[in-house]
């Protein structure tokens, strides 16, 4: 392999590594603060890139993001006002199979509304052929865009969930919620926040993903299973672990291209995922005393 | 402080409180005891209203808070160390005491500082632990942790479900006797045990509750002295 090649497939994994890392991370979210995971969380990221395509067609582009991203954040409160808030002390398992239910739904809805065409917003900068050559390697300024935008979501959220209060009340929902409502802390409204945090990063990389990857109504799932692959591998919870897995298994897919059928490549994360469920259930960098902590 | 007329409450169809009524004055520790299953933790989680009651009412301060709901009732100045510590787990030490004065910090009180110093020095070890996650702890520390969690909350009553449970004698010497020191700070205290010895030692008042109704009430002394008492939570026996 010249190196030439190298660079260009070390792109080619960090740019699908970090999409996965923030649909992992949009995964911890939700995890974090309900103890579930939210299956329905590729679908936020086809969202976002779907309504952004059809707003760009009325307005400047940055502008139809914006919007989008908003207005996923709307559904994704929307779906969890009207789905969960009201249960009443519900089993993780039946709100898993709710965010199984609502994925499905979405994915119908979006059929009925944009049907089965594949779509894409245009390039930010240049169009499809115009490329920056590092390090010999000829990279699209979209990938940069991808790169660039995910970076910065990740760095501000980890601040979020660390250093602001919000953050850290969403956390205590998740390692206690009776203890959380005891210290005053209202727990249905932080899991309406963590949908609509989810919901909004999700939409965010679904857009700036979109004019490389593409957006069609069943782009869900399958970015649902690599990001919970990724999750899974960083530690569930785990939203800076979930960056380094995701960078992981972008580059593993990357260069198992390079060795073997392409066709494999989706079963390489599928392995990977049961690997890790038998060997660390943890994760990679997961703190085992954190998770023998925690319920599910 | 805290007025507790008729209260009555339950889970489902079963009514596991029956008409209680209790009172505890400012600056008082009042303890209830009681065997297990007689009540005392429902009373507490209708008071901090994470049970519904279905009959009586709560005042507390003058005010009606049977219907406040349970997110709300820290904030008016009541806070509950629950039943097997319940601290987060997989949080700090410090993350965890900084939750605690949340209601605090919503209303813009800028002294959140002096009040985590505080905690530290009524609890030394948490200062030493502040970055260790609260769930390594050992369960006396724990117990620690979530009186040093409820306290930053600045309430004026609060109120301990069986601090003692499942500690070396040593320890719950340690924990009874910050008991002590946070009534001359002026908190007023609602102590919940089935170490009735000890919770008695460190009363004013006591009640006594089985099978969800008030059986006996009196000044410590009274209760301590009191043959059914003695017979059934001292373990003496009385000729």
């Amino acid at each position: 392999m010249s190196f030439e090649l190298f660079i260009q497939y070390v792109f080619a994994g960090l740019t699908y590594g970090i999409i996965y890392a923030i649909v992992a991370i949009g995964f911890n979210i939700i995890y974090n603060t309900t103890g579930i995971i939210n299956f329905a969380q590729g679908e936020f990221v086809m969202l976002g890139g779907m309504i952004a395509i059809s707003l760009q067609k009325m307005m400047p582009l940055p502008l139809a993001i914006a919007l989008a991203v908003a207005i996923t954040m709307v559904v994704g409160a929307l779906i969890e006002i009207v789905f969960i808030r009201w249960l009443d002390r519900p089993s993780v398992l039946r709100l898993i199979i709710i965010t199984i239910g609502i994925s499905i739904l979405s994915r119908e809805v979006a059929l009925h509304i944009w049907g089965e065409s594949v779509r894409a917003l245009p390039y930010f900068v240049g169009n499809e052929i115009s490329a920056i050559s590092i390090l010999g390697a000829r990279v699209s300024p979209q990938v940069l865009w991808v790169m660039g935008v995910c970076t910065v979501m990740v760095i501000l959220l980890s601040l979020f969930f660390r250093y602001t209060l919000t953050g850290q009340k969403m956390q205590a929902c998740s390692a206690n919620r009776k203890a959380a409502i005891l210290c005053g802390i209202n727990a249905r409204n932080m899991v309406t926040l963590s949908f609509m945090l989810s919901a909004g990063i999700g939409a965010l990389a679904g857009c700036v993903m979109s004019p490389i990857t593409y957006t069609s109504y069943d782009g869900g799932p399958d970015l649902a299973i690599k990001g919970f692959t990724v999750a899974i591998m960083g530690g569930l919870g785990n939203s800076m672990a979930a960056v380094t897995a995701g960078l992981m298994l972008g580059l593993i897919e990357a260069f198992s291209i390079s060795l073997m059928p392409m066709a494999y490549k989706d079963a390489i994360a599928i392995a990977i995922l049961l690997l890790i469920l038998f060997i660390r259930p943890h994760g990679l960098f997961g703190r085992k005393d954190a998770a023998g902590l925690k319920e599910f | 402080m805290l007025k507790i007329k008729n209260l009555e409450a339950g889970y489902g169809k079963l009514r596991v409180l029956k008409k209680i009524s209790l009172h505890v004055d400012p600056g008082e520790i009042v303890t209830l005891i009681g065997a297990n299953g007689a009540g005392k933790t429902t009373l507490l989680s209708t008071i901090t209203g994470l049970i519904r009651s279905c009959g009586g009412e709560i005042v507390l301060k003058g005010e009606n808070i049977t219907r406040t709901p349970a997110e709300k009732i820290v904030g008016k100045g009541c806070s509950l160390v629950p039943e097997g510590r319940q601290v987060f787990a997989t949080m700090t030490v410090r993350e965890n005491l900084v939750l605690g004065g949340y209601v605090q910090h919503a209303r813009g009180n800028k002294k959140f500082r002096d009040y985590l110093e505080h905690i530290y020095e009524l609890f030394p070890v948490l200062k030493e632990r502040w970055d260790q996650l609260a769930g390594t702890l050992s369960g006396g520390e724990q117990q620690m942790l979530a009186m040093g969690r409820a306290l930053m909350a600045r309430p004026s009553l609060i109120m301990l479900d069986e601090p003692s449970t499942g500690l070396a004698p040593l320890v719950v010497k340690a924990i009874f006797g910050v008991i002590r020191r946070m009534r001359e700070e002026g908190n007023t205290v609602l102590l919940i045990e089935q170490n009735a010895k000890a919770a008695l030692g460190v009363a004013d008042r006591g009640y006594v509750i089985e099978t969800g109704k008030i059986i006996l009430q009196g000044p410590s002394e009274d209760l301590l002295a009191n043959k059914d008492v003695q017979r059934a939570y001292l373990g003496r026996d009385v000729e």
